[in-house]
């Protein structure tokens, strides 16, 4: 005990010495260098790692993104690439009929749009209900409510690839769920060999490994809302089902409209979980589409950027859209 | 309906047990088995031997044959318990199997070998875990390698992340000057476009920059995120201006108003983007498998990835392997849990 009062001692002590180490330090570059351009630049100053990392890694990449949709060939440099107009794009969405896939000339990409739209309405849905039943079981008078909360968040901190494998392991052929079906005297079912089985899983799992982060976005906002609304209402003579709809439902909505768009927003972008748990397959039952424009542009022999910077501008559009809904909610709200 | 929706919402218990306080319970006891139990399942299966592994259907524990030094036997025999044709049941070790006949010895008689049909034996098996898995998946996955990797990717981008994302927070929340609107607004607007989305050329811009297969260029495009800039600019609008201009007074240079007021004052919200960003950059893959095409550059969760590729069957090291890597960010989650979920709860979203 005393020994641990005596190390943290020490390492508060280290900490407050390398603190001030680094506040000395750069008091020195920037305390000179305001003295040379005055006070007024200064803010230019702080502003401007941020500004030159976002510059050249996120905000020159997107305007980049254009160049390479508009041009084609194989080369991966923009000088070296030749200006095709909308080529990508038409190639992208030339289509016999927009339903079937097998009619369009890039049948991946239109497999990928479908299997994304099917993919994001029911995890979004499934994920908006699981999370918001929780939260409201785990805003009732309950014990131990810390750890619950723990529990269910827990899967968010796992990587993606973690946890694939985990669901990899429990659905394979000879995994736990089959065995559970054999020992009720009930067949095996190829759970990622089947199609509509794989689609189902990828929603499940996703829900699974991310629902605790929108549960506890809802769980404040269910506890921010005042108990004496909820007496108010009982006193009115609601109750319980009237209070849920007329107190509960609309105090919470702009904290629903956070995890819609949120879950939203991250479905549309779902690829890595599903990278490593079908690999897209079977076939291609759970390609989505970041792993179109990944294989597009990294992992296809013939590296075609063109239609991989083209897909994924179709991607920011679709993401674009789903902002402004977002905004004019919200808008409308207040 | 209704009484769903009455379960559902009520936010005061009763003294005695009520029916919707027993269902509650009856969820997050259901809740506890369905969040904890594949990953359970996972590590009790990773103690699991080559051969118990692929044995269907699954036993929840891993069990290990027993075996026994025979004299007269340079390796440990393999005990069964073995039906002989006068009905008595018999503990024997195997010492060779030939088709469907094995053959047997009584470990006290060690001189006289029984034949034996495979289907009147049983091994004897106890609940053993074993770190085989652990030591070989070790030895052939590089462990040590994408584990340093890993720890340098997440401490060094998260210090960077909350130095130029503080700093750049700080001028937007705490200055007036030309540009200030234009620089926030552009920023804002690409909060919702993930790195995902510009893969080609953020790569050609990584490959001009030649970090390819450098772990830079992996830290430092993700450093310079909005929405970490945008969190602490929120917490720092909340702090008064006055503190500031009673420490310009006292001349205090812009740097240390920075460092010694406004940071100190922002620690819930520094707090909360450390989460985040070693949450993002512990888990991070599509980055870290573009930018990173060498093996001994990669991170714990790109090499994972090329691990259950090459060795598809090898079930029990890909096992042994995720749990490892889930192991450090666990234990870190069970030390600061409460800190995380209230964090997140309170700071992270409005």
């Amino acid at each position: 005990m005393a020994l641990a009062t005596t190390i943290q001692r020490y390492l508060s002590k280290i900490s407050e010495g390398i603190g001030q180490l680094f506040v000395n330090f750069f008091d020195l570059i920037f305390g000179s260098l305001q003295k040379l351009i005055g006070l007024k630049a200064m803010p230019y100053v702080f502003v401007l790692p941020n500004l030159l990392i976002f510059g050249i890694f996120i905000l020159f990449p997107m305007l980049l993104n254009f160049r390479y949709a508009f041009t084609g060939g194989t080369s991966f440099f923009p000088d070296q690439r030749e200006w095709v107009g909308l080529a990508n794009f038409k190639q992208l969405l030339t289509c016999g009929n927009f339903l079937d896939p097998n009619s369009c000339r890039e049948d991946l990409f239109w497999r990928a749009l479908f299997n994304t739209g099917g993919y994001v309405v029911f995890q979004v849905g499934l994920m908006v209900v699981v999370s918001l039943i929780t939260a409201l079981v785990l805003n009732r008078k309950i014990r131990a409510r810390g750890f619950f909360r723990s529990v269910y968040f827990y899967p968010v901190l796992l990587s993606p690839i973690v946890v694939a494998l985990i669901w990899k392991w429990i659905l394979q052929e000879n995994g736990l769920f089959n065995g559970i079906l054999t020992s009720f005297g009930l067949d095996k079912i190829p759970f990622l060999v089947n199609a509509q089985w794989a689609q189902f899983w990828v929603i499940i799992i996703s829900v699974w490994a991310f629902m605790g982060f929108y549960t506890l976005i809802l769980l404040a906002g269910l506890q921010s809302i005042p108990a004496n609304l909820y007496e108010a209402a009982s006193i009115d003579g609601a109750d319980e089902w009237k209070s849920f709809w007329n107190v509960t439902l609309p105090l919470l909505m702009p904290q629903m409209v956070v995890v819609l768009v949120l879950a939203l927003i991250r479905a549309v972008q779902i690829f890595d979980i599903v990278f490593a748990f079908t690999g897209g397959g079977p076939g291609t039952a759970t390609l989505y589409l970041v792993q179109y424009i990944y294989s597009k542009g990294f992992a296809s022999p013939s590296k075609q950027f063109g239609l991989a910077a083209a897909a994924s501008l179709i991607m920011a559009g679709i993401l674009i859209v789903l902002t402004v809904i977002q905004q004019i909610i919200r808008k409308e709200e207040e | 309906m209704s009484a769903i929706f009455n379960f559902l919402t009520k936010t005061r218990g009763k003294n005695n047990l009520h029916i919707t306080d027993m269902l509650t319970y009856l969820y997050l006891t259901l809740g506890i088995v369905i969040m904890f139990g594949p990953v359970l399942w996972l590590i009790l299966s990773s103690f699991k031997s080559s051969a118990e592994v692929v044995k269907f259907p699954p036993r929840l524990l891993p069990y290990r044959q027993q075996t026994i030094q025979v004299e007269g036997f340079d390796d440990p025999l393999p005990l069964f318990n073995v039906q002989l044709d006068n009905g008595s049941t018999q503990t024997m070790a195997q010492v060779r199997r030939i088709g469907l006949e094995a053959q047997m010895i009584d470990p006290a008689k060690p001189e006289e070998i029984i034949k034996v049909n495979i289907n009147n034996r049983e091994p004897i098996e106890n609940v053993y875990f074993g770190l085989d898995n652990f030591i070989e998946g070790i030895e052939s996955f590089n462990f040590a390698r994408y584990l340093w990797n890993s720890v340098i990717v997440t401490v060094v981008a998260t210090i960077i992340t909350l130095l130029v994302n503080s700093m750049a927070a700080f001028a937007l929340s705490k200055y007036q000057f030309r540009g200030r609107q234009t620089i926030f607004l552009v920023m804002i607007s690409t909060l919702m476009i993930p790195l995902s989305v510009v893969l080609v050329p953020v790569f050609l811009v990584i490959t001009t920059v030649g970090w390819n297969n450098n772990l830079l260029g992996v830290i430092i495009p993700g450093a310079a995120t909005p929405t970490g800039m945008f969190l602490l600019r929120q917490y720092m609008l909340t702090i008064p201006d006055e503190l500031i201009d009673a420490a310009r007074i006292d001349g205090a240079s812009e740097w240390r108003i920075y460092a010694q007021i406004i940071l100190p004052l922002s620690r819930p919200a520094l707090a909360v983007l450390t989460i985040f960003s070693v949450m993002w950059r512990w888990n991070d893959f599509l980055w870290p498998l573009i930018v990173l095409s060498r093996n001994e550059l990669f991170t714990l969760q790109v090499g994972l990835n090329s691990f259950q590729g090459e060795l598809n069957v090898q079930w029990h090291l890909i096992l042994a392997m995720t749990v490892l890597t889930l192991l450090p960010i666990s234990i870190v989650f069970a030390f600061l849990q409460k800190n995380i979920t209230t964090g997140i709860a309170t700071t992270g979203f409005k």
